[in-house]
């Protein structure tokens, strides 16, 4: 027998279900007031620096129909592309967010700061994104992906650069509708496909 | 900050398989493009931290935090207990575990959900707590009940309590689903079935544990979660195409 490795695989994932929001935002399943205060009710604070800005889109399933289920978190670095934690971060972004499609139109919106430019461990920078996970009846494990904008820099971003065929590029670029407000779709299937990421 | 590494990619094998027929909604709510594979990045590999200021007392006892302590859910009661460790056998502490589930009777306090079963007028459905500095966790509440689902003409989940956990880093989130010794429904589930590898979906199922049940109050089920964990290494050279 060789040596044994010690090591053990993920515990699997398994779909959040219809009623994720219990859980995980139970005002928005209309248990309000159950906790004194909710995980990742707002990605900011008063005071965040850099750009607020408003995000709206929904998620589509393979009909192009939009998802009323779907549960959002959001994860994202600051103005300065700094991480909660690092040196010098601002105390006043969270970076971390969750919200859901409405349960009547579909729709949802992020309200956050624009994040900076990350490093990588290779020097060069990611462009200015945000990273999303979306869980939901129906998805067995979690899907990510990212927002990026396209009035940044998405040259030479090192994700965007593996994307073979480039015109899905476009799927992970929110479109500017307005002052600070930007729609970013999801599609989970079908024409126009989001990128989906295993990182 | 330590550069800790990458996380170790997911072993999709182990993973539900996203499109699975017998899972109708999975039909349309899955990609059909393969997955964009890339190492991990300080995007995937940070994470929110939350602080105990911000947790109430009886966050993780789902039997009294909907009357805030003033009557008890109806059911059997339970203690759901266990570690979140990473696959490299390290412990996870500080950990956010959240979970959400039906009351006895299979009925969930969700404005959506209908079934004829009633709520309980004590029983809300959801916890939270941080693991401790070893990786414990611990929940009190009641068994959660069957309930039928609109899928195929008859089909009835078993029962089961949903999990989230975060870990420390953002790719290491992570949702699932803990069901009980011996449920004969387990077998039968068209989700339980996501997950091929058998082995796998063994370890969503937890075990009676009487060692923990306290004699006259609960019996306990033990339920460890492992997320993934990073890969350490003297060595990194520059990937292609980074």
């Amino acid at each position: 027998m060789v040596q044994p490795l010690n090591h053990q695989p993920e515990t699997p994932s398994q779909t959040a279900g219809p009623y994720v929001h219990i859980g995980l935002m139970p005002t928005y399943a209309g248990n309000a007031g159950y906790y004194d205060e909710e995980i990742g009710v707002s990605p900011i604070s008063d005071g965040a620096r850099g750009e607020v800005i408003e995000i709206v889109g929904s998620v589509h399933d393979g009909t192009d129909w939009a998802l009323r289920d779907a549960l959002i978190e959001s994860w994202q670095a600051d103005s300065a592309g700094r991480f909660p934690g690092q040196d010098g971060a601002d105390p006043a972004v969270s970076g971390h967010c969750r919200f859901a499609a409405d349960a009547v139109t579909g729709e949802f919106t992020l309200r956050t700061v624009k994040p900076g430019p990350v490093p990588s461990r290779y020097g060069r920078a990611f462009a200015p994104h945000i990273s999303l996970w979306i869980v939901a009846r129906g998805i067995n494990i979690g899907l990510q992906t990212r927002i990026y904008f396209e009035d940044e820099d998405n040259e030479g971003d090192p994700l965007l650069a593996r994307i073979e065929q480039r015109p899905r590029v476009d799927t992970l670029i929110a479109k500017k509708i307005g002052e600070g407000r930007y729609r970013f779709d999801i599609r989970l299937q079908g024409e126009g496909e989001t990128v989906f990421l295993d990182i | 900050m330590n550069d800790l590494g990458p996380l170790i990619p997911r072993d999709r094998e182990m993973h539900p398989e996203p499109f699975w027929p017998d899972y109708k909604t999975s039909v349309a709510r899955s990609p059909h493009q393969p997955l964009l594979s890339l190492e991990s990045g300080p995007s995937e590999e940070t994470g929110p931290t939350f602080g105990h200021s911000s947790f109430g007392p009886l966050d993780n006892n789902l039997i009294l935090n909907w009357t805030k302590g003033a009557a008890p859910a109806v059911g059997e009661r339970i203690l759901m207990h266990g570690r979140v460790l990473d696959e490299n056998n390290r412990a996870v502490p500080n950990t956010l575990v959240e979970i959400w589930q039906a009351n006895a009777g299979g009925r969930y306090r969700h404005k959506k959900d209908t079934y004829l079963a009633p709520l309980d007028p004590n029983f809300g459905g959801c916890g939270r707590t941080l693991t401790d500095e070893n990786g414990y966790y611990q929940f009190l509440t009641i068994r959660p009940g069957a309930y039928p689902w609109p899928n195929r003409g008859n089909d009835w989940r078993p029962m089961h309590i949903h999990i989230s956990v975060f870990g420390h880093s953002f790719g290491q989130r992570l949702i699932t689903q803990m069901y009980f010794e011996g449920d004969p429904l387990i077998p039968l589930c068209p989700i339980a079935a996501t997950i091929r590898n058998r082995s796998q979906l063994d370890r969503l199922v937890a075990p009676l544990d009487m060692a923990h049940s306290r004699r006259l109050d609960f019996l306990a089920y033990k339920f460890d979660i492992v997320l993934r964990g990073r890969r350490q290494t003297m060595f990194e050279n520059k990937p292609e195409g980074m």
